[in-house]
């Protein structure tokens, strides 16, 4: 075999020019970028850890079995709990669920597959503009048409009032994920004879499912800490709701009400309100992860 | 049908500076050994086919050649791959500048989802090269017999052209940045005759300037256009484990019409795989 310098003048030239990995300024500059995004991403970091860690550091004293049995202390009393709120929140966030996930999914699924363009351009449309509505007019929107006609602030209305904060949230994730399944997916059902029905339930859903499932825990944590829109809706109460047509604690609605008071019983327990809210949005997203992994 | 000078070609083993040559290469996934102990050397400027039963590893073995396997997760090689005398494999080698040399075009036609121009001036913009983009793009799609279909479209997707127009397209974007080398894996499996034979004429084309080497599953097709060709096949060892090597590589003449090997005869007349 020949020797490198046998090779002609082109060849050579070639042959350094794969050889010389590239040039230390490229190197540098591509090194500089990488350091530079992990720089940011250290950045935007850090307010996430800052929170967990300052809600941990004074929520966690009050943690105890206590506060999740018994109800919310009167201003000038110690101990406590939150048990209402926690029930609250959990009630109204599985309403909202249970209204928004079909409605919104079934809404994406038509967008994303069965609709022409110009419907599904007006639909979109109005889907970010309704997931842009500040979510105190959604508290309102429902105390306006619910609350005010049924004449009672219930669990009902503020599980309502977190579906229309859910909604749009949930189309725009859920025909996001449809439309980034191939076409060549979708064509391989049609035509093994596949009805556009079945392709769609049996090829498409699943493939986007897990994109969809991500979408769903986004609304759902989005949902738990809405303190807003429960306001106007499910209000408050110190005691267990006897219904659901009565006034509900939530959690966010009981640090909302407890957070700024001068009563050190009540602050702490926000506090302890606080840490369970961030472990529960933490943990759903947790889940959401290694449910859709495999 | 058959050109004159080809039955004058030394044997590959014979060419003093090959653009590409494997030395006792062996590829694995993971613990999975795909290709067994090759050594061959790829003259420059000639159309080299690889044929092989399916799953021999022809398209593992094209890969390596431009380095595309790094991306596989589990991927390793035994042995060495040489660009001319430079161990591709070796310390400093920079992959990309590799894959900017040796280009690839797939079985399936895969266009950008951009218009046919920006398609082909993809890669001179990535690379920052001064030139001029129009004549860049004129000459491209020239040489890959696009132009006259679609000179008048140039702004359209390439995704709204035909299958043969869109591997052609394909073609036109890995010649627009000059490689040196153009690795293609089953060009023509999903092409009609005629655009096959569109292709075909291309890459003779295209031998002049730069070299090919192409897998097929078409016997008529590596006799036709190829130079040199080797066969691959797959043996199971103890463990009923399926790996490829090379059983016999010469001129294409020397494969089709006096195959030394019982099993390439068998494959190349069709009565195997
Ligand atoms: N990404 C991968 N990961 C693991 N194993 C792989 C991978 N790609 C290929 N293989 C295995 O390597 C072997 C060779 O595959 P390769 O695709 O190179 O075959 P081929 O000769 O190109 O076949 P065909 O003619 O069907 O395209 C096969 O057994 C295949 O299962
Ligand atoms: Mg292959």
């Amino acid at each position: 075999m020949a020797t490198a310098s046998d090779f002609p003048p082109r060849a050579q030239a070639a042959m350094a020019a794969v050889a010389s990995r590239p040039a230390s300024h490229q190197r540098l500059g591509e090194a500089f970028w990488t350091g530079l995004a992990g720089l940011f991403t250290l950045l935007a970091l850090i307010p996430l850890l800052l929170v967990i860690g300052y809600v941990l550091y004074r929520g966690a004293s009050r943690l105890d079995f206590e506060a999740f049995v018994s109800l919310p202390p009167m201003p000038l009393a110690e101990g406590g709990g939150f048990a209402n709120a926690l029930v609250g929140t959990v009630v109204m966030v599985a309403i909202g669920a249970a209204v928004s996930v079909p409605f919104g999914i079934l809404a994406a699924i038509y967008l994303s597959e069965f609709s022409s363009g110009a419907v599904a351009r007006w639909i979109r449309f109005a889907t970010n503009v309704l997931s842009g509505v500040p979510s105190i007019l959604m508290g309102v929107f429902i105390y306006g048409i619910f609350v005010v006609t049924t004449r009672s602030f219930s669990a009902i209305a503020g599980g309502f009032a977190l579906a229309v904060l859910m909604l749009p949230i949930l189309v725009r994730t859920t025909d996001e994920s449809l439309q980034i399944v191939p076409v060549s997916l979708r064509w391989a059902a049609l035509g093994m004879g596949a009805s556009k029905l079945q392709t769609v339930v049996r090829v498409v859903l699943p493939a986007a499912l897990p994109a969809i499932a991500t979408g769903i825990t986004l609304a759902v944590a989005r949902a738990a800490g809405e303190t807003a829109p429960l306001i106007f809706t499910a209000l408050f109460s110190q005691y267990w709701a006897r219904g659901l047509w009565e006034p509900t604690a939530s959690l966010s609605v009981l640090i909302y009400n407890f957070a700024a008071v001068p009563y050190a019983g009540q602050r702490s327990l926000a506090w302890a309100a606080s840490l369970i809210l961030v472990l529960t949005v933490l943990l759903a997203s947790i889940l959401a992860r290694w449910v859709t992994r495999k | 049908m058959q050109e004159p000078t080809r039955s004058d070609l030394p044997s590959p083993a014979q060419v003093s500076w090959p653009i590409l040559s494997t030395e006792n290469l062996s590829i694995y996934y993971g613990d999975f050994l795909a290709l067994r102990d090759v050594t061959m050397a790829i003259p420059e400027r000639k159309i080299t086919a690889l044929i092989g039963p399916s799953g021999c590893g022809k398209s593992t073995l094209l890969r390596c050649f431009n380095r595309l396997n790094d991306l596989i997760d589990g991927f390793r090689i035994q042995g060495q791959v040489f660009y001319y005398k430079q161990d591709l494999y070796g310390e400093t080698v920079d992959a990309v500048q590799v894959r900017r040399r040796i280009g690839m075009v797939f079985q399936q036609p895969n266009p950008f989802p951009k218009s046919i121009y920006d398609n082909i001036a993809f890669g001179a913009r990535a690379l920052g090269l001064q030139v001029d983009l129009d004549e860049l793009v004129e000459r491209s799609l020239r040489q890959a017999v696009l132009w006259d279909e679609v000179k008048d479209k140039l702004k359209t997707n390439g995704l709204e052209l035909s299958g043969g127009q869109q591997q052609r397209l394909c073609i036109a974007r890995a010649i627009s940045i000059k490689p040196d080398v153009i690795l293609m894996d089953e060009p023509c499996a999903s092409l009609d005759p005629i655009s096959t034979l569109k292709i075909e004429e291309l890459l003779r084309d295209l031998a002049q300037e730069y070299t090919i080497v192409t897998v097929t599953h078409n016997m008529q097709q590596a006799s036709r256009i190829a130079d040199f060709t080797a066969f691959f096949n797959a043996q199971a060892d103890e463990k009923g484990k399926r790996s490829g090597y090379l059983v016999e590589y010469g001129t294409t003449d020397q494969i089709f019409q006096d195959p030394q090997e019982e099993a390439t005869r068998r494959y190349v007349s069709g009565q195997f795989g």
